[in-house]
């Protein structure tokens, strides 16, 4: 955690550019989300490096609960590359107001990144951290070169391991419908776990098709350790190569946001 | 604007899981599981993403409910734990104290836990104890 992160926020709360920032801190051992409102408070921010591991939250799904709530304060937020892709999605999803965000970005260690397989993993504007160069889907490939009835068994069996706790909804910053298909009783029976097979994870990855960032935060909660990330990887490829956009990275809009005027149109 | 996050442990079952609860204004909005707790590193089941939906549950009970006429009627503690009194020890001394068993519950924090194997040994009299933990 550097000295040059905390004088940037530190910066922004003075000038009253934001009203407050969202972003990490180590309390009692534990490293927990965290509305910063106070430059003193700012000691206690962190980068979410523990033991080895980076420690992340969906940040972007609780700011748009506090854009919601107070549509006219502005935002500080901590972001990542993925985090960064996310916002520029939720910009044109019309989800978080631009005007009212203002992102402090920081880039991804490479052993980070190698984990992630991250195509970028540093944000536009980084105020702290060294750039390192993206990484390719090495794990969708390995997937992609499976025989087709052996790509199929390993999905299937990947899939019944699911306990249907939807973690991977509920912590995708992504997923931010009012209503959710997986909870529709017409299309995924209650009471039965693991959910029907493979409805439940072709479901959603439907819907995260054009959507998913690729932050990686529905594999990291999946109690049953299924691939997730790997399935949603491919579905952006497939989205890719078929409609030559890739969410977070392109201009324009994603071929399945129908929601409300273009960004560019307010 | 008051934005807290809560760092406590799911009230469902045995394992501790760590959750954080998303407070919003004295709301409590959401949960995310504890990404630092070494019992569930960043994951929870169905239960534990839900852990928050009963504090505004108008289905909670409120007030000690006790049967009469068949149907569950509110009434004041007093009434309640005086029934309960009066009835344990008729049935303890009509047919010794091993016809009680008590039943505690992984929702307790370990002192409750303690009270109650406590209250069964040495107030009642039995090793009768069980608990809700079987999940």
């Amino acid at each position: 955690m550097s000295k040059k992160i905390r004088e940037y926020i530190a910066e922004l709360l003075k000038e009253k550019k934001i009203d407050g920032f969202l972003g990490l801190k180590k309390e009692s051992g534990q490293i927990i989300p965290y509305l910063f409102s106070e430059i003193s408070e700012l000691e206690e921010l962190d980068t979410g490096d523990k033991d080895g591991k980076v420690i992340r939250y969906p940040l972007n799904k609780m700011l748009i609960q506090l854009s919601r709530r107070y549509p006219d304060k502005t935002f500080g937020v901590f972001v990542r590359g993925c985090d960064e892709r996310g916002l520029k999605e939720l910009f044109k999803w019309n989800q978080i107001n631009p005007e009212f965000v203002v992102p402090v970005g920081v880039a991804c260690s490479e052993e980070l990144a190698k984990a992630c397989e991250c195509k970028k993993p540093y944000p536009d504007q980084c105020i702290d951290g060294e750039k390192v160069s993206g990484i390719s889907n090495k794990r969708v490939e390995d997937i992609d070169s499976m025989e087709i009835s052996k790509r199929l068994r390993y999905w299937l069996n990947e899939f019944s391991k699911c306990i249907k706790c939807y973690g991977c909804r509920n912590i995708c910053p992504m997923c931010f419908c009012n209503e959710c298909s997986l909870e529709k009783i017409d299309l995924i029976e209650t009471g039965k776990i693991p959910p029907e097979s493979p409805i439940f994870h072709l479901t959603r990855a439907v819907h995260m098709a054009g959507r998913c960032i690729d932050c990686g935060l529905c594999e990291e909660t999946c109690p049953a350790n299924i691939p997730l990330r790997t399935l949603y990887k491919k579905v952006t490829d497939i989205i890719d190569e078929h409609f030559s956009y890739r969410p977070g990275y392109d201009e324009g809009k994603s071929p399945l946001n129908i929601l409300g005027a273009r960004p560019d149109e307010g | 604007m008051n934005f807290k996050n809560v760092p406590t442990v799911c009230p469902y079952c045995g394992c501790g899981c760590g959750i954080i609860l998303q407070v919003l204004d004295g709301e409590i909005i959401n949960i995310v599981p504890s990404k630092s707790s070494p019992v569930n590193e960043g994951k929870l089941c169905i239960k534990g993403w839900n852990a928050h939906q009963f504090v505004y549950s108008p289905k909670r009970v409120t007030k000690p409910l006790m049967r009469k006429n068949d149907d569950f009627t509110e009434t004041s503690w007093d009434e309640a734990l005086d029934f309960a009194v009066s009835e344990l020890s008729r049935i303890k001394d009509q047919y010794g104290p091993d016809s009680i068993a008590v039943i505690t519950s992984a929702k307790c924090t370990n002192e409750e836990n303690y009270l109650v194997q406590k209250f069964a040994r040495a107030a009642i009299g039995t090793n009768n104890v069980d608990h809700c933990a079987r999940l």
